[in-house]
């Protein structure tokens, strides 16, 4: 007789000593794990909830004395942030302390753009009382208190006419300006190094693309979008579309593209080479959008509005992955991505900056090996289950002010009834009679060379 | 050490025959053909999502193989040996100590006969005496946690989550006791039950008894979920399947029905037996279900198919029955228990074991989990009987843990909380839930046409509706309509009006008046006096 049954040592299946971890063993047979896909779908469920639970983005408020105008992130560091309020004031903010490091005063006007050199030593700002100015920007010091200097500025330029946006250059020692016109500064010289014109019509935004040290894009309120070549004396191409564009920033991964955040609530992404059409409208906003900045990993953008709300995009998606507000957040009128892309900031009319988290629900500090697991296991868990309809509900729904959620209902109907028309139209004509433009390109007027 | 060696060496030099079947154990049904599909990006996703479903399957075959601590126990004959000739004695004295350790005789012949549940992970043991003796035990420590009498007859008990509670069926209501022997609650909406069982995955509590209703009781917000009447008359068979949690009713008609809280009927029912049914058991996936009755066979089940693989003849009836994690069958009669190995997929032809109880008549047994050992319940106590090969011998600790410290089994309660599964979720095919639920094709196809030929009818029913009509503007003006109408009468009648017109010699010509013959009038009146001269 060969016998032998199942004889279970205490001291084998259980650790030795109190201070060791306690011994799991696994059996992964699936005779002893049923119902394995109801209990995924339910911890889906779960996973969903969870993240709405514990979506709470804000985390700050940092504030001015006036409507803040604009803002600007340090290329070197981390924690600081500039802003630019209406009333001529630029304060340096460290931000994990949030705390004001400086005010720099001495703009007579409201101060309409701040951008930071590429060493992040330096800031420069233009306002509408016709001024540059170069600042001193101080690094955040390790060591806490309260530090509130005023600042000087170092140099300072003037034009002929008010400025509504600066940006400077990522390597050179060169700042473009604009205003009336497109003005390209070196720091050595008072006068511009060079003027583009085109048109008579303000510009309200430019920017240098990220990749090609020569080249700059520019938005005005003659509603055209102009690219510009340093080496040439003449921009190169513009782009005329229906309504206003208010600002305009290159995506930092794919720099041959652009998103531009239009008056009509709208945000369009264009390929440089390829104006004609945009290849992504960006829609959700019920108001103008007032504001974009992308993400440094280039995969998303935040956009500002006015209708009192920011929102996060996907560089290729049609609708926001994310909204915020909050019930004092008047019209946003700036708005900026941290350079490790998991805070964004938002300027707005009500003097204040907000600090809010890229991911709504994401645990800020250092994670435990076991707590990023459970993320990543919750994660993968959505991403499976996220075409389930109790899971898309759960994960889609968002609280939005009852203004925004009217004018977005009212949009939906205005749209609605438009597509039916048209396809009324089109079942009621001869076939081909009836042309109908795409989204992409119905608000593109014109590209002129 | 050549031991040791010679099995893994064996192992290792094992066809790949061995490896294919250890991957078909962990493969989940078969793969997606990713081949036609043209959207690349799905496409994409899909084969990325295959291969990590593929190395996942491959990996688990590989700690299946290698990795798991223990082997699974055996009991072998030499020679003229025949396993079934075995007696308890022989084993006890044949396996190591602790093992013989846990072959027990508990005589309690007062409050008898004892039915018996173990917890889920084999360690605890309750026990209910018929009159009433309740008592949980650490059986595998000789130690008794808490002991009640509760002075009433008691038909059946059962572990809930784990074993700090239990469920006792007594005379008139379900009691819910805690380890400590309390009373925590009474369910009075479950009158006279006889039979109870306890969902895990789904924290329910279900019972049947004297009325026939079967209810569902969700243990962790105290719902009653539902409650169906079986319209079978009393019923004292119910044991759940574990694979997809439907349960499965014994009846006096020897009709096994199956049912879930979701609908009020039985989702299932089968003519079992002529006569009553005695017992019933499933295995733990789901493949099948033994079935004894009163007409003293044994029938095995395949529950995915529902259809009789094979019976057994008992020479008496088989009073219980029940089916160990790996597969064995044991069934009971009078004082003798008979266990059956591969008795399920194909048909043995002799018992695996055989023990006679000493000391009294069966009343009930139970496998315990993740042991050798098969617990009997019967007129005179308790008794365990050591059967190798019946049970899982690597547990997962995350399942079930026999060795949980108290930190664990609090941890474990929570995520048991937190991964329950709603009482909606029961259907029959587990693997249905998240799946789109497609029709054939041929349905598809044949409910197409359908839809086509009714709309095609319909079109042309409007069609014809239509050329009836006789669309015109105008034509349904009130005034129209009235002389219509006049028109109609008068055309209805226009055989005899024309008859009589022509009598009278007035023109056919309906609607216009033949002028009258002038009278005669002399030429020289004037024009003004014509009018007096009358016809």
């Amino acid at each position: 007789m060969k016998v032998k049954t199942i004889n279970r040592s205490e001291e084998e299946c259980t650790r030795s000593r109190a201070q060791d971890v306690q011994k799991v063993h696994r059996n992964l047979d699936p005779a002893l794990h049923p119902f394995e896909k109801a209990k995924e779908y339910t911890r889906a469920l779960n996973a969903a909830k969870m993240d709405r639970v514990f979506a709470k983005p804000f985390i700050a408020a940092l504030t001015h004395d006036d409507g803040i105008t604009c803002l600007a992130r340090n290329p070197r560091r981390l924690n600081c942030l500039l802003s630019g309020s209406a009333d001529g004031d630029i304060r340096l903010w460290d931000v994990p302390a949030r705390r004001c490091l400086r005010r720099m005063t001495g703009h007579t006007g409201a101060v309409k753009g701040v951008s930071v050199t590429s060493d992040g030593e330096a800031a420069v700002s233009c306002s509408t009382d016709c001024t540059v100015k170069l600042w001193k920007v101080p690094f955040a010091p390790f060591d806490g208190g309260p530090i509130q200097e005023e600042g000087e500025a170092v140099l300072e330029f003037s034009g002929k006419h008010a400025f509504r946006c600066i940006d400077h250059h990522w390597e050179r020692a060169q700042f473009a300006t604009a205003g009336a016109a497109v003005e390209v500064w070196d720091h050595e010289r008072a006068e511009p190094v060079q003027t583009f014109t085109w048109g008579s019509d303000t510009i309200t935004s430019v920017r240098f693309n990220p990749a090609e040290p020569d080249v700059f894009a520019t938005a005005g309120s003659d509603r055209g979008i102009a690219l510009y070549d340093l080496r040439s004396n003449t921009p190169l191409r513009k782009l005329v579309m229906q309504t206003r564009c208010n600002a305009i920033a290159w995506n930092p991964m794919e720099a041959f593209n652009f998103t531009v955040a239009n008056e009509d609530c709208n945000l369009y992404t264009y390929d440089m080479r390829r104006l004609a059409s945009a290849s992504c409208v960006h829609q959700d906003f019920v108001s103008a959008v007032m504001d974009l900045d992308y993400s440094p990993t280039g995969r998303e953008f935040v956009a500002g509005s006015y209708d009192r709300t920011v929102r996060i995009f996907p560089f290729n998606g049609g609708h926001s992955r994310e909204v915020y507000h909050t019930k004092r957040m008047q019209r946003v009128f700036a708005v900026r991505f941290s350079g490790d892309a998991s805070y964004v900031f938002s300027g707005s009319d009500d003097m204040n900056v907000r600090v809010w988290k890229a991911n709504a629900s994401e645990q800020l500090g250092t994670l435990l090996p076991r707590e990023r697991k459970k993320q990543q296991y919750n994660n993968a868990l959505l991403e499976r289950h996220k075409h389930l309809p109790e899971v898309a509900r759960i994960v889609r729904h968002r609280h939005l002010p009852a203004p925004v959620y009217k004018a977005a209902k009212l949009r939906r109907v205005q749209q609605d009834s438009e597509r039916r028309k048209t396809q009324h139209r089109i079942a009621h004509s001869a076939p081909g009679s009836v042309k109908i433009k795409a989204a992409r390109k119905k608000k593109v007027v014109a590209e002129v060379e | 050490m050549t031991d040791e060696e010679g099995p893994r060496a064996a192992k290792r030099l094992k066809s790949s025959t061995g490896d294919v079947a250890r991957a078909a154990k962990f493969k989940r049904g078969p793969e997606v053909a990713t081949r036609r599909i043209e959207d690349k990006k799905l496409k994409g996703k899909l084969r990325h999502s295959e291969r990590v479903v593929s190395e996942a399957q491959a990996a688990a075959a590989k700690v299946d193989e290698w990795l798991l601590p223990r082997d699974a126990g055996e009991l072998e004959a030499e020679g003229m040996e025949r396993t079934w000739r075995f007696s308890q004695q022989d084993i006890v004295g044949a396996v190591e100590v602790g093992a013989g350790r846990k072959a027990f005789d508990l005589q309690l012949d007062q409050l008898g006969p004892y039915s018996l549940d173990f917890s889920r992970s084999g360690r605890h043991m309750l026990l209910a005496g018929r009159k009433g003796h309740l008592a949980l035990l650490d059986w595998q420590r000789s130690r008794l946690i808490c002991e009640v009498q509760v002075k009433e007859t008691t038909h059946d008990i059962k572990f809930l989550h784990n074993e700090q509670f239990f469920a006792a069926a007594q005379r008139k209501y379900v009691y819910i006791y805690d380890k400590r022997g309390l009373e925590v609650h009474c369910l009075r909406d479950t009158t006279e039950a006889t039979c109870l069982e306890f969902l895990p995955h789904h924290f329910l509590l279900c019972s049947v008894g004297a009325t026939g209703m079967l209810r569902y009781q969700d243990t962790s917000t105290g719902q009653v979920v539902a409650s169906h009447r079986t319209r079978q008359g009393p019923c004292s068979i119910m044991r759940q399947n574990p694979w997809n949690a439907a349960l499965c009713l014994g009846h006096g008609n020897g009709t096994v029905t199956m049912w879930t809280p979701n609908i009020t009927t039985p989702v299932v029912r089968m003519l079992c037996h002529h006569g009553p049914l005695r017992s019933l058991a499933a295995d733990s996936q789901g493949r099948h279900m033994v079935t004894t009755g009163a007409d003293g066979q044994v029938k095995v089940w395949d529950l995915r198919m529902l259809r009789p693989l094979h019976a057994y003849l008992s020479p008496s009836p088989a009073d219980s029955c029940d089916i160990s994690q790996r597969g064995l069958l044991a069934v009971g009669y009078g004082r003798r228990v008979q266990v059956w190995k591969d008795a399920l997929s194909s048909k043995a032809q002799a018992p695996y074991m055989t023990h006679r109880l000493m000391g009294g008549t069966l009343r009930d047994l139970h496998f315990c989990p993740y042991e050798d050992v098969l617990g009997i319940g019967h007129s005179g106590g308790v008794s365990t009987m050591l059967v190798p090969g019946a049970g899982e011998p690597n547990y997962d600790s995350l399942v079930a843990d026999p060795f949980q410290t108290r930190k664990q089994r609090r941890e474990a309660e929570v995520h048991a909380l937190l991964d329950k599964l709603q009482p909606a979720m029961i259907v029959l095919d587990p693997g249905a839930i998240t799946t789109v639920l497609r029709e054939p094709r041929e349905v598809q196809k044949e409910k197409q046409a359908e839809a086509e030929a009714a709309n095609q009818a319909r079109l042309a029913e409007q069609r014809g509706k239509n050329e009836g009509k006789k669309r015109m503007k105008g034509k349904n003006k009130p005034s129209r309509r009235q002389s219509k109408r006049q028109a109609n009468i008068i055309e209805e009648r226009k055989p005899g009006v024309k008859a009589r017109m022509r009598e009278q010699g007035v023109s056919a010509e309906f609607g216009h008046k033949q002028a009258r013959p002038e009278a005669e009038v002399p030429a020289d009146v004037p024009r003004a006096l014509h009018r007096f001269f009358k016809k």
